[in-house]
């Protein structure tokens, strides 16, 4: 399949690609037309997203679809635009050429759309034109005569409409016709045109084709009033943070407990029905606890997407950046790095995914290395645990004094991410100005298919990557904590097992390290499988201190413990280490494969340990200082 | 007269694009093009954001965008009417 450029394909068609502006509804009609049926990966060796699908016909047939990134123009200025036009070009190595490109367009905004099809047409590959969001259009009042644009671009065009359920019938038609008969292509062009020449083209054409210019409906200028105001733009932007919160922390609760109870209830079942031995301490306290931390994420993950996606498809996340650049512009931050420093509060790793939406390095790897800041809420578990024991229950002008600490944590994290943002554009990636240019797309409805086809994309994807990542961790872990045995003749009296392990051999080793900062044995040794996942530090000091059960029973049972053995100042040193946390491989593995290279997840490990580690000295210090 | 000089509301028409600063780089300049500024086309400032002075949310044709304050001193353009002071 692999023709070189300009050379008439060879029949049938078998793969198709879709090209069109961002925001033009593509990802929409990629849906519409796939189904569920699509791949997501990514293109090797670069972090672009490579969505391809099957399409059936009516008569029977399929066909592949390949949704590339959305691009402006082919003159490439992002790593997503550079990956369209190799794809279109056939210049991709291990990708096929598609035999033929669906332009996509948007009906209410031909004036920008038709500049990128002109650009197509000079390509002289096969291609047609889909003008979507027909509806839309329609409702503005826009009459576009679709027979006097196919003949002024000299292409097919068809009408779609990408969020109805039959919106692409004329494109099934279309594609079935032109199995049997070769796809039309313009003659190529080399000369290069410029955008006022290519624009020149689109006026006329649109003189002829719909003369009555559309206008952004007064709707849109009136909301636009009031979210993107100076004010109150930030009341709404507050008011939607917050339900998000709620929404992530106390809605997930149900079915994280649900997970929880399903992963001990299977973890009690095989206890109850093998015999004790190395393979099933490998399969309850290896495999269920392992992908048992993973799934626990899930319903967490899976709300904070959804409302991600709902705010993309309505068009509001880039009046959010809008609004925040300047303050986010203070730090060195992009306002596009909004959208990844949220995600990260449920987890860094959809968070660090997310920055592909940066098209700047600089900018991209500083919001990369503060991701870990934002407090994920695989924290909230060693939080709570400490926080339940060292502070008391008070109140302080109507306010929780617990409440009020969990909340300090996260201000903690914020503000330190905004410093080291500082600090970082500042010293270390000294460059000036960085570009804006973000498209404040109209205010849409959201479609519900696409936030389900979103959401189920998210889950596996999150499923497949970072489920393999923690899942192998906790396997060595599990080893590193299981092995060497105790030596004959031990029992419990003598202390935890864990202590003879590779694990407690590491954490007495790392006690001198932590000794200054007031982590006993027990922490440093806790902490080690924590670095597979900030939670089971809660689940390693239960291990450590002879104490068995569900997760929930350890830390009820562990609080009166720690509070009795451990002093007021370890406990707050812990915090403060946890605000920074370093230790999360998967986090680092994925900024490995983000950032193509070790030298990035390399310097972020050693700058958050040392944070951590100031830190949980400074507050260790402090509080004895005071009397703690 | 500058794109970044019209007051909020003000429409105008573009009369061409040249760098700014030695910060704005020709791909910039080649991607505000590619974006619809190009000479003949009408803007208009809607608004900024908080603070009052970046980012821009500037209409061209029917597309919104937001520029930094560089971006839009790199757009000349002539202002229409009588919204501008």
């Amino acid at each position: 399949m692999s023709q070189s450029l300009g050379v008439e394909p060879t029949l049938p068609i078998r793969c198709i690609a879709l090209v069109g502006n961002p925001n033009c509804g593509k990802t929409a009609l990629f849906n519409l037309l796939t189904g569920a049926r699509q791949k997501v990966a990514n293109y090797a060796g670069v972090t672009v997203e490579r969505k391809v699908g099957l399409v059936h016909l009516h008569n029977g047939q399929t066909v592949s679809v390949v949704d590339l990134p959305g691009a402006y123009s082919l003159t490439a200025a992002t790593p997503d635009e550079q990956v369209t036009l190799e794809v279109i070009e056939g210049r991709r190595a291990g990708e096929d050429t598609p035999d033929a490109i669906v332009a996509v367009v948007d009906a209410t905004n031909l004036r920008m759309n038709l500049r990128l099809v002109l650009e197509l047409k000079r390509l002289g590959r096969p291609l047609l034109v889909a003008v979507n969001m027909a509806d839309v259009a329609r409702a503005q009042g826009l009459k576009i005569d679709l027979a006097r644009l196919a003949i002024e671009l000299g292409l097919p065009v068809v009408e779609t409409v990408a969020i109805k359920h039959n919106g692409h019938a004329q494109l099934l038609a279309q594609l079935e016709q032109h199995l049997a008969q070769p796809w039309p292509s313009a003659p190529a062009s080399t000369a290069s045109a410029s955008s006022a020449d290519l624009q020149r083209e689109v006026r006329r054409i649109l003189a002829l084709v719909a003369p009555l210019a559309p206008t952004l409906g007064r709707f849109q200028y009136r909301l636009d009033a009031v979210v993107m105001h100076p004010v109150w733009g930030l009341v709404v932007l507050a008011a939607v943070l917050f339900l998000i919160f709620q929404a992530v922390f106390s809605w997930a609760n149900w079915p994280m407990d649900a997970i929880k109870g399903a992963m001990a209830a299977v973890g009690d079942w095989i206890l109850a029905h093998m015999a004790s031995g190395p393979l099933r301490s490998l399969l309850v306290d290896g495999v269920v606890a392992g992908v048992g931390g993973v799934l626990v994420f899930m319903p967490q993950i899976l709300i904070l997407f959804f409302f991600i996606l709902l705010l993309e498809d309505s068009g509001y996340l880039p009046r959010a950046a809008f609004l925040l650049d300047n303050l986010m512009g203070k730090v060195g931050l992009s306002g596009r790095a909004f959208i990844p420093l949220l995600s990260s509060f449920a987890c860094a790793i959809p968070g660090i995914m997310a920055t592909r939406t940066i098209a700047n390095w600089k900018d991209r790897l500083a919001t990369i290395m503060v991701a870990p800041l934002m407090t994920c809420s695989a924290r909230l578990p060693v939080y709570a645990l400490l926080i339940g024991a060292f502070v008391p229950e008070r109140r302080l002008g109507g306010l929780s004094l617990r409440g009020l600490t969990l909340f300090g944590l996260y201000v903690a994290g914020v503000v330190s991410a905004m410093g080291v943002a500082w600090v970082f554009k500042r010293v270390w990636m000294k460059d000036g100005y960085q570009p804006l240019m973000l498209e404040l797309p109209p205010y849409r409805r959201p479609s519900l298919r696409n936030l389900a086809q979103g959401l189920w994309e998210r889950a596996h994807i999150f499923l497949r990557r970072v489920g393999g990542i923690i899942f192998a961790l906790m396997v060595v872990l599990w080893f590193l904590s299981t092995y060497p045995a105790p030596p004959a003749g031990w029992d419990a009296a003598q202390g935890p097992a864990i202590q003879y392990s590779f694990a407690g051999m590491m954490g007495h080793a790392l006690q001198w390290i932590f000794a200054p900062i007031g982590f006993n044995w027990q922490i440093s040794i806790a902490l080690v499988p924590g670095m597979a996942a900030r939670e089971v530090v809660v689940g390693a000091l239960g291990t450590v201190y002879a104490l068995s059960g569900v997760d929930a029973s350890v830390a009820d049972a562990l609080s009166p413990v720690i509070a009795q053995g451990w002093s007021l100042a370890t406990a707050y040193a812990l915090l403060a280490w946890f605000v920074f946390a370093p230790q999360c491989l998967s986090t680092l593995a994925v900024v490995r494969r983000e950032t193509n290279s070790w030298r990035y997840p390399l310097f972020m490990a050693a700058y958050l340990f040392v944070l951590a580690y100031a830190a949980a000295f400074a507050t260790y210090r402090i509080t004895l200082w005071l009397g703690g | 007269m500058l794109l970044s000089q019209l007051s909020n509301g003000a429409h105008a028409v573009v009369q061409r694009v040249l760098p700014s600063s030695a910060d704005v780089g020709a791909a910039t300049l080649r991607r505000l093009g590619e974006l619809g500024f190009i000479a003949g086309e009408p803007v208009q400032v809607l608004r900024r954001g908080p603070g009052g002075r970046e980012p821009l949310a500037v209409q061209v044709g029917e597309t919104l965008f937001a520029l930094r304050l560089l971006e839009a001193q790199c757009i000349e353009v002539q202002a229409m009417d009588v919204c501008v002071n």
